[in-house]
């Protein structure tokens, strides 16, 4: 190979790298281990982490995935593949994207969905930068008191070097002011809203009217919610949001410690020309096939450069497909079972808890669907090292007496007896 | 793959009542007992399949698709590595597999502790000080390191720097990062070679200039020989200087970024450490910044304590926070489990081997194929189409060819800089074999541009489907079922 590239050595290759930078000596790691070494040091660090049942939520949720999600997801033909640019070897890609865009455009109520983000506190981010780029000259966002913290932080941080400015909308008894979105809509130069549903204690807030008022004052109403509530809840669509973007991780997909996980945006069609990431649209071949292409790449940043409004290349294809089988094979039916699994031990965990005397809903007489923040009388430090003792993640912490605690279908009743029974002895 | 079109969407296979699910019962109930004002009133419909039919479905789907584990695939720019299938059991390995990222730190050492190993070697190959794993992909990662330079900036009061300089060859992204970041992006040109012009940066560094992004080896996989020059200029200036690590490959064991004189960077674990690319995603873009910038980084990070054990950390410092978790972690264990299977020996080898097949590609093929640069390349190099233009072959022609001969094609007019790019990129992880295979088809095609040139201009013939109509699909956007079926009608 040397003669024929016509160098004398692998040395040569480098030549033009100048001999000051070149590595002195190889690199601090350890040498190539075999793999089974690689399992036994996966399994000694493993071994770190404890295994608890899980009550934590503030976003992302513990589901029972089927068995075929993760055979079909490990086919290597989707796992192994770039970027379907090349539609003719990449129609596998490009049909489960135009699926996964029917089945988020279904669930959240809006006619458009890309090709799928990051996360959902990414995909809210990107919601706000549309915004603002389709108000033009309007550069000012409000965001929910009530929306998750995380998701604001990600907001906050994209707008602060965009040059947008956030307002907080206050949250009065867990649920966002109408007041005071109203009083700073007023103000004339709002480009968008931002709201949760559920909202991150849980609530499922009432939001009749809300789109009606931004649109008045020119603003997109935009809605964060977890994917798979929207087969139980009021939609996105329903409820005349522009844009609704949030996290999918509740269709199928391992919670991982962070990631990877699924963002979704959807918007309603006038909106889907601002829209940031890839869109696979249908088209015919030259055979006379129905085929599928990514489409209106104009959007895009490859194209626009300097003048994009979004940086995205890419999406989570491989996780957009782990939502495709997961609602595939659940169906709505499926989808409904789960929520309804969710909600029946979210509240008889909220009454059992309730009746130890010892903790109580944050906000009694809210609406909720599996997830609650409740007050405890005691010492959530010791609490938390207790439960975890007994093998429980007890929740989300959010203040130094609030807990935020979520049931899902993994949850049998003997571990939310297990629960009340551990509360009971504080 | 298949060579037949499996054209089938799961709408298509919906029948009323069908199921293939099971869920346990916690006695409790299963419906969902909310107000009706605040219930879903539009019906769902999601596809009712049975098992089987969701198997064979997307099983015959997947055999549309081209991937690396179905064949070479040399995408410039993309460092399409094969990706040994013992990371994917360490990614969904059961010790971390069901770890809610709110795990408070005392009950998730094992994760942190994973997270710090792999934050700790990519400083190690890098040249840096720390590594954040939060950014979620390479843009997301540039985006992140902006962010990291505007912060530095704006914590010694210098307000004013709101340029960035990015070559004219650079990745589309840069701008569009730059964009998003709330910077002004200005243009450097590349000389002949594709290097950055020293003569034409020196008079753009002034006191309004953030940073300055560069990839080296550049998009032409020509290695920038000026980058110290071209360091102390950008310091001098009071600027910051980034290194886009899309083309970190074939520095691997050669030369690290931080002592070229590099501030901040990321790395693409998709690329370089051969986490596969899930069609699109996800990926993962750690950053790193060199000492003295480690509290920039955004919040929450990953710190060892004296005592040996691991903690999140937040800073009022941060640049703020880019995601609500610690990133993609599977893909972080995925590409930990890469590195330690290279080890020393392997990471050291890595870079060499790419720049080696890339070299004897280029060489194989220039008789035919028109090399607008002569010498010697890193991992990557360009082509400006045929040799012979006679025949009104393009290189978009030759890319479908190469379809019908079970290729991947190479990255197409990109970079700008010529009509008829074709960038290739064989990594490291292709036999002797393949590429001999590889060179010869090219080969063929070059010979069949000038024989039987139609037979090149209208390839594909042996693909699932034939050329698809990109015009229709952008005027009448089809982006949903529902559409579909409301156009039919």
């Amino acid at each position: 190979m040397l003669r024929r590239i016509g160098v004398k050595s692998l040395d040569e290759l480098y030549s033009d790298v100048p001999e000051s930078l070149k590595l002195k000596k190889p690199y601090n790691l350890p040498s190539s281990q075999s793999e089974k070494e690689i399992r036994d040091f996966f399994d000694a660090l493993g071994s770190q982490n404890r295994q608890l049942k899980c009550f934590a939520g503030a976003g992302h949720y513990d589901h029972y995935a089927p068995a075929v999600v993760g055979s079909l997801i490990s086919r290597s033909e989707f796992l192994t593949a770039y970027t379907p640019y090349q539609p003719e070897i990449s129609q596998g890609t490009l049909q489960y994207i135009f699926e996964y865009q029917t089945i988020m455009s279904r669930l959240t109520g809006l006619e458009v969905s890309n090709a799928s983000m990051y996360d959902g506190a990414t995909a809210t981010a990107e919601a706000m930068l549309m915004a603002v780029a389709h108000a033009r000259r309007r550069n000012r966002v409000l965001v929910s008191a009530t929306v998750n913290p995380a998701v604001r932080e990600v907001v906050d941080t994209y707008a602060r070097y965009h040059g947008v400015v956030v307002d907080t909308i206050e949250a009065v008894d867990g649920v966002t002011s109408r007041e005071d979105l109203d009083a700073k809509l007023a103000a004339g130069d709002v480009a968008g809203v931002i709201v949760a549903a559920p909202n991150y204690y849980g609530i499922v807030e009432d939001y009749s009217g809300w789109a009606d008022a931004c649109h008045a004052a020119k603003a997109l109403f935009i809605m964060n919610s977890v994917a798979i509530d929207l087969a139980s809840i009021k939609t996105p669509g329903e409820w005349g949001a522009d844009i609704a973007a949030g996290d999918a991780q509740s269709l199928g997909m391992p919670l991982s410690f962070g990631g990877p996980y699924l963002g979704y945006l959807c918007a309603t069609k006038a909106l889907m020309r601002k829209m940031p990431g890839r869109i696979v649209g249908a088209t015919t071949d030259d055979r006379g096939n129905r085929v599928f292409v990514l489409t209106l790449q104009a959007r895009e940043q490859h194209i626009r450069r300097e003048k994009a409004t979004s940086n995205i290349c890419s999406n989570q294809g491989l996780m957009a497909l782990y939502a495709t089988i997961y609602t595939s094979v659940m169906g709505t039916k499926g989808l409904e079972e789960v929520n309804g699994l969710g909600f029946s031990a979210a509240h008889y965990l909220a009454e059992a808890l309730t009746e130890t005397g010892k903790m109580r809903l944050k906000y009694p007489d809210k609406p909720f669907l599996n997830e609650m923040a409740m007050t405890a009388d005691f010492d959530l430090d010791v609490f938390f090292a207790k439960a975890m003792e007994n093998g429980i993640l007890p929740g989300v912490r959010i203040d130094k007496n609030t807990i935020l605690i979520a049931a899902t279908d993994m949850l049998t009743r003997d571990d939310l007896d297990s629960y009340v029974m551990l509360v009971k002895t504080m | 793959m298949n060579r037949e079109f499996y054209s089938k969407l799961i709408f298509e296979l919906s029948r009323p009542g069908r199921r293939g699910y099971s869920l346990p019962s916690n006695g409790l109930g299963t419906a969902v007992n909310l107000p009706d004002n605040l219930s879903r009133d539009t019906a769902l419909d999601l596809p009712q399949v049975d098992e089987p039919t969701v198997v064979r479905h997307y099983n015959n789907m997947s055999t549309n698709n081209f991937g690396v584990d179905t064949g070479f695939y040399p995408l410039g720019s993309c460092t399409m590595k094969y990706n040994p299938k013992i990371n994917e059991e360490m990614a969904s390995h059961r010790g971390f597999k069901s770890m809610h990222p709110a795990t408070p730190a005392v009950a998730s050492q094992g994760s942190l502790m994973l997270y710090y190993t792999l934050q700790w070697m990519l400083s190690e190959i890098g040249g840096m000080a720390e590594f954040t794993l939060n950014p979620f992909a390479g843009a997301h990662g540039e985006l992140t390191g902006l962010m990291v330079i505007r912060a530095y900036h704006n914590s010694r009061g210098d307000v004013k720097r709101t340029k960035v300089i990015v070559p004219d060859s650079a990745h589309g992204t840069n701008p569009a990062s730059a964009a998003v970041a709330g910077l002004e992006i200005v243009e450097v040109k590349s000389r002949p070679d594709g290097t950055v012009d020293v003569d034409d940066l020196r008079p753009l560094l002034d006191d309004t200039v953030a940073a300055v992004m560069m990839t080296n080896p550049n998009t032409l996989g020509i290695f920038e020989k000026n980058i110290p020059e071209i360091a102390s200029l950008v310091h001098d200036a009071g600027a910051l200087l980034y290194y886009d690590g899309a083309n970190l490959n074939p520095m691997l064991g050669v030369a690290r970024p931080g002592d070229m004189g590099f501030d901040v960077m990321h790395i693409n674990l998709h690329k370089t450490f051969s986490t596969p690319h899930g069609g699109g995603g996800p990926g993962s873009g750690p950053v790193g910044v060199r000492a003295g910038l480690e509290q920039f980084l955004p919040n929450p990070r990953v710190v060892r304590r004296p005592d040996g054990s691991f903690d999140l950390v937040s800073s009022p410092d941060a640049l703020g926070r880019v995601s609500a978790t610690l990133g993609n972690f599977a893909v972080a264990a995925r590409a930990l489990s890469y590195i330690l299977s290279l080890g020393q020996e392997g990471t050291m080898m890595a870079g060499t081997l790419a720049t080696l097949n890339a070299n004897y590609i280029k060489e194989s093929l220039k008789d035919v194929y028109k090399l607008p640069i002569e010498g010697v390349c890193k991992h990557e190099f360009v082509f400006d189409g045929l040799a012979d233009k006679s025949t009104g072959v393009t290189t978009l022609n030759v890319a479908k060819r190469l379809l019908d001969h079970g290729y991947h094609a190479p990255t197409i007019y990109f970079p700008l800089l010529f009509h008829e790019s074709l960038m290739i990129e064989p990594t490291e992880t292709e036999s002797l074999d393949t590429i001999d295979e590889f060179i010869a088809v090219m080969r063929d095609i070059a010979r069949e541009a000038s024989e039987t040139p139609d037979v090149v201009k209208t390839a594909p013939h042996n693909t699932p489907i034939g050329h698809p109509d990109d015009t229709e699909a952008a005027l009448h956007p089809v982006t949903t079922f529902d559409q579909l079926s409301t156009t039919k009608d």
